[in-house]
């Protein structure tokens, strides 16, 4: 299956790269991970890299890496359909310090406005 | 967490403080008592029971969560972080549970009622219970989320003094001031 994993600089960003690269390794997944624009994240956009980096590197997979520049949502939709990705990828959310999940813009716009299937990784 | 929240400019309250007891609109004598989770092992145990017995229809953002081990962290979770705990008693039964989780300099408010209980005044009493609470202990903001069809409990929360603070999601926020015990 071609994936596209969409990732920002959160801890479920993180969590979504790991299991997305471990499902890929298993299932013979064509990855690609589109790093995206993530204003007043936890992490910076150079650590995001060099996880990914790592994290595909470890598990021995040829990902392709890339940047998205722009509105996270919509250029993330919009490269899913136009090159023929068979699902989006993204994390599954933060939690409120009750313990609540919170979606953020991200994955609200594109849950509501991908044709290609999506899934949020918990 | 920690980002801008509007809060409305008018302080709801004075709210009474537990502990006390009430009868139900079902004749039930209904206890509330505060829980700071310290060495009360039994009271721990009814608090797990009344989740183990919560139905999943009834979650909110995925709490509470499902399973007796992921109840147990997500409670001692909060214990943790210093929450601030009123339970609804019915004889040696949690009938009900609420919560306000510290966030920064406000509270993250939250509250559940077993279902046999619903629909009998207690969710109103125990809201206003964990407030008077709250205030009785210094906090002066509250913030809660709430899925924008659950019209019954938006309700509550507006009858109890709490504005829509943010609607741009999937949930809605809402929030309030509320009036300390020196105030």
């Amino acid at each position: 299956m071609k994936i596209l994993l969409g990732i920002g600089g959160g801890d479920d960003s993180l969590r979504a790269l790991e299991q997305t690269v471990s499902r890929a390794v298993a299932a013979g997944d064509d990855l690609t991970v589109a790093i995206v624009d993530d204003p007043g994240a936890e992490h910076p956009v150079d650590d995001i890299e060099a996880e990914v980096d790592r994290v595909v590197e470890t598990a021995g997979l040829d990902a392709e890496v890339r940047h998205v520049d722009g509105d996270a949502g919509s250029e993330l939709v919009a490269l899913a359909e136009s090159e023929g990705f068979d699902r989006i990828a993204l994390g599954g959310g933060t939690t409120s310090p009750m313990g609540k999940i919170q979606l953020g813009s991200t994955a609200q716009f594109v849950l509501l406005n991908s044709h290609v299937t999506v899934s949020l990784v918990r | 967490m920690s980002r801008d929240r509007n809060y409305p400019e008018t302080v709801a309250g004075p709210f009474e403080t537990p502990p006390l007891t009430f009868e139900d609109r079902e004749g039930r004598r209904i206890e509330l008592r505060p829980y700071d989770g310290d060495g009360d092992d039994e009271v721990f145990e009814a608090l797990v029971a009344m989740y183990v017995a919560f139905d999943p229809a009834d979650r909110a953002q995925g709490i509470p969560p499902g399973g007796e081990d992921r109840i147990r962290s997500w409670l001692e979770g909060l214990l943790e972080k210093g929450s601030l705990n009123v339970l609804a008693w019915d004889d040696d039964t949690v009938s009900g549970h609420a919560t306000l989780v510290p966030d920064d300099d406000t509270y993250e408010l939250a509250i559940f009622v077993l279902q046999a209980y619903q629909e009998s005044g207690i969710g109103t009493r125990l809201m206003q219970g964990l407030l008077g609470y709250g205030a009785e202990s210094g906090v002066d903001r509250v913030w809660l989320s709430v899925e924008r069809w659950n019209k019954p409990a938006i309700g509550l929360y507006e009858k109890l003094g709490f504005e829509i603070s943010g609607s741009e999601s999937f949930e809605m926020e809402m929030s309030a001031r509320i009036a300390t015990g020196d105030g």
